[in-house]
């Protein structure tokens, strides 16, 4: 804020509060020239005003929120750019990278501040930081069969992935199930890990442009082949011959990239299971429109102790 | 009486016929509206699948029609009233109040129509797109016109206290919803704010807060200066005390925005101002209890007997709880509880049905027979069992939201050994049911309540029992 527009506010605020409180003060006193407790003498359509006193009580409480409010502005910030005696701030403003985040906690660390958030995290950092660390010095597959490690895991997959893969962790549309041994990138601990650490894009072209109408209900008809079901022999063969474009992510035998040590996360299409369901609709608008999959990276938002235990955690669904 | 009740004055009170009937109206379907979302969310399956009875699509229907259309038709009915009279003389101009009641129809009905549609703004209580917009600055114009030119040309030397209060509502939402609203059309039903990012939320939540400060509190508090008084038969307790609460409270309530907006990307100091004025606030809104209370001094007697003094009352006292509540919510470490939680929507209600809806019930329960030229209304007896269904409504449902929100914060800070969190978001839903569906009968007893105002108002408008003296002689009323 400039300092035009920090004086502007700041004197606003203060001119405020000294006209209220001013006003308060005119009118403890009588200034009428009606006796208290007397008609002020005009009349609306037979409605009268006594001139009471203002109630003692009322006015003690508002004196004292002024006291609490010259106290307030003082310490805290609240007075344009003036920044309080008590160097308190919410947070770290204006930052939009971790780097960003260190740097700044660093410096206000440095500088005497009281940077509320910065505080909350080094305290459950200090209380919470080696419980983690604790874990992640053990083996997952160990983890995966440690009561304890998993209920903590479990929490924390209620609450940073369930929103997207489920509270049961069977997952939904364009979000996979966990509970199953059917992997996009692999299922075994390293691989979880990667995943969970790194996060994953997925990304399936579209294919209406460059396969037409015609072409794409051939390629429909032959991928819902693929999985053992009948379809129109005559799409099914037109559709086999145009499926070359589709081999080199999903293999040439439709196994999807896994099968194939590819890391494309490209979906098995032999299967009965259908990230994006398995339906002659679905399967058309996925080939026409494409699919763009997004799992986040971890890392940076949890921290990799905590990333561990949720790996043990996903680990285990599918490895009872 | 002074001079001038010897030679009346052709009062307008054809536009407040108008606006009082539709204030009972759409207070019935926008009460309804809400029990409808109420039990929405109890039985999700009540949207019918359908994207237009979604609860996200008719809860700003909801808002919208209790707000601007019960709330609004009831300060228009109510102030074309008061002004008149305590101005000793006939609207400025009829032609143009009638412009506002159709006008304010039409943005009503409009709303109706777009809001389940799914055109909106999607800023909260303004959700209307541009042209409806348009067409309530146009509205709100007028109305300013209609009631300053009547003040101008007023027979009285001062100008009552009621008519401050209505003054600063009608001036303040005006700058409100002009500044709030404006936005960049980009079709006939879709816009998009001029402002960004924390400057539009900042802007959002000053029109926010002070949608409820002017129009929901200043408005409503002129309605309480007349009717509370009238009904009392007593004089106001305290013109000193108006006078500071008066000015205190609209200088502090504009600033008091920031506090919807704690611990968000907002600014440090902006967030620490709104939460210093929102606490100082807490006293001057309190004046205002007191002059209402202090005015029924002397005449406690009547509640006995008088339904209609006991809603006035009744609402002064939610009045002052709300008032006291919201401060408390606006304070940083409070908020950090109590936000985002149902403790929110509980105050709102505590507000809006406890203070608002009461005092325009018990104003239009006293305006209604008079406005219409009738004794009295149709039967006293159901006005008190409207009163009592009222009350029972807003306790169950004010309590019911208290403990679910504060349920709610505290589920969702809960935290494990391991810092983790005890409660995943899902678990704290399925905690909120039983509330919710509390809350939804007290909701269907406040409905209840309306549909029995309903009936009362059009069979006291059917009846043909005149009132012994005609409407303008007021000095009969007076003691009525």
């Amino acid at each position: 804020m400039s300092t035009f527009w920090s004086l502007w506010v700041a004197i606003l605020s203060i001119l405020t509060l000294v006209l209220v409180f001013s006003l308060l003060y005119w009118n403890m006193k009588n200034y009428t020239g009606v006796e208290e407790g007397k008609s002020m003498g005009h009349e609306f359509d037979g409605i009268e005003e006594l001139n009471n006193p203002l109630p003692a009580w009322w006015t003690k409480m508002f004196w004292i929120t002024a006291v609490w409010a010259a106290y307030y502005l003082l310490a805290y910030p609240g007075l344009g750019n003036y920044e309080g005696f008590l160097g308190w701030k919410s947070s770290n403003q204006g930052i939009t990278t971790l780097a960003e985040s260190k740097e700044a906690r660093e410096q206000a660390e440095a500088e005497g501040y009281h940077v509320e958030y910065d505080a909350e995290l080094r305290r459950a950092d200090e209380k919470f930081g080696p419980i983690f660390q604790q874990y992640a010095q053990q083996d997952i597959h160990a983890l995966a069969n440690n009561e304890e490690a998993l209920e903590i895991g479990q929490r924390l997959f209620l609450q940073n992935c369930s929103q997207c893969h489920g509270s049961d962790a069977r997952g939904g549309v364009g979000f996979p199930n966990l509970t199953d041994d059917d992997w996009l990138y692999g299922g075994s601990p390293a691989k979880i890990k990667e995943t969970l650490l790194l996060g994953r894009k997925a990304a399936m072209p579209a294919w209406q442009a460059s396969l037409g109408e015609q072409g794409i209900k051939e390629v429909v008809a032959y991928v819902i082949s693929l999985s053992g079901r009948d379809a129109d022999p005559a799409l099914v063969q037109a559709g086999k011959a145009k499926f070359g474009a589709c081999a080199a992510c999903h293999g040439a035998d439709g196994k999807g990239s896994l099968a194939h040590n590819l890391p494309f996360g490209a979906p098995n299409l032999t299967d009965d299971i259908w990230l994006y369901g398995g339906s002659e609709r679905a399967i058309t608008e996925t080939l026409q429109h494409g699919r763009n999959g997004v799992m986040p990276a971890w890392k940076d938002i949890l921290g990799e102790d905590k990333v561990h235990l949720i790996s043990a955690y996903v680990y285990s669904l599918s490895n009872k | 009486m002074s001079a001038t009740s010897s030679a009346t004055p052709n009062y307008n009170f054809d536009i407040v016929k108008k606006f009082a009937f539709m204030a009972v109206v759409w207070g019935l379907v926008g009460m309804s509206a809400g029990v409808v979302i109420a039990a929405q969310l109890v039985w999700p399956e009540l949207n019918f699948d359908t994207p237009w009875f979604t609860y996200s699509r008719l809860r700003p229907l909801h808002t919208n029609a209790v707000i601007f259309a019960f709330g609004g038709c009831a300060l228009f009915a109510t102030s074309y009233w008061v002004v008149q009279r305590t101005c000793q003389v006939r609207l400025f101009s009829d032609k143009i109040a009638n412009f506002t009641f159709w006008g304010w129809q039409a943005v009503i009905v409009s709303a109706i129509i777009t809001l389940p549609l799914g055109m909106t703004s999607s800023k909260e209580y303004a959700e209307l797109e541009w042209p409806i917009d348009v067409l309530i600055a146009l509205v709100w114009i007028a109305y300013a016109i209609v009631f300053f030119g009547t003040i101008v040309k007023r027979a009285t030397s001062h100008i009552y206290v009621a008519n401050w209060f209505y003054g600063g509502f009608i001036l303040t939402v005006a700058c409100l919803h002009i500044g709030n609203s404006m936005a960049i059309p980009v079709s006939l039903t879709k816009s998009y704010s001029i402002y960004a990012g924390a400057v539009d939320a900042m802007m959002q939540w000053w029109y926010g807060h002070n949608a409820v400060g002017f129009f929901l509190t200043a408005g409503f508090l002129g309605m309480m200066y007349y009717f509370v008084p009238k009904q009392a038969g007593r004089p106001v307790y305290s013109y000193r005390l108006s006078v500071v609460h008066f000015w205190a409270l609209i200088s502090l309530y504009i600033w008091a925005g920031p506090h919807h907006l704690h611990y968000t990307a907002l600014p440090d100091w902006t967030q620490s101002l709104g939460m210093v004025m929102s606490i100082v606030l807490f006293v001057p809104s309190w004046g205002g209890m007191i002059n209402g209370i202090m005015t029924l001094s002397g005449a406690w007697h009547k509640l006995r007997t008088d339904p209609i003094l006991r809603f006035m009352i009744v609402s002064l006292s939610f009045y002052g709880m709300s008032t006291f509540e919201g401060p408390m919510m606006a304070i940083k470490s409070v908020n950090a509880l109590s936000h985002y939680t149902d403790w929110t929507v509980g105050h709102v209600h505590s507000g809006a049905l406890g203070w608002v809806a009461m005092i325009s019930i018990g104003s239009l329960y006293h305006l209604i027979p008079r406005a219409f030229g009738k004794e009295k209304m149709y039967s006293v007896k159901l006005i008190n069992v409207h009163f009592w269904l009222a009350t029972i409504g807003v306790v169950l449902y004010i309590v019911a939201m208290w403990i679910s929100g504060v349920m709610q914060g505290m589920m969702w800070r809960s935290v494990n050994a391991d810092g983790t969190l005890t409660y995943s978001f899902v678990e704290v839903v399925a905690a909120t049911y039983p509330y919710h569906t509390i809350r939804w009968i007290g909701g269907l007893c406040v409905v209840t309540g309306m549909i029995i105002m309903l009936y009362n108002t059009i069979k006291t408008i059917r009846s043909k029992d005149a009132a012994k003296a005609e409407v303008p002689a007021q000095s009969a009323q007076a003691t009525a």
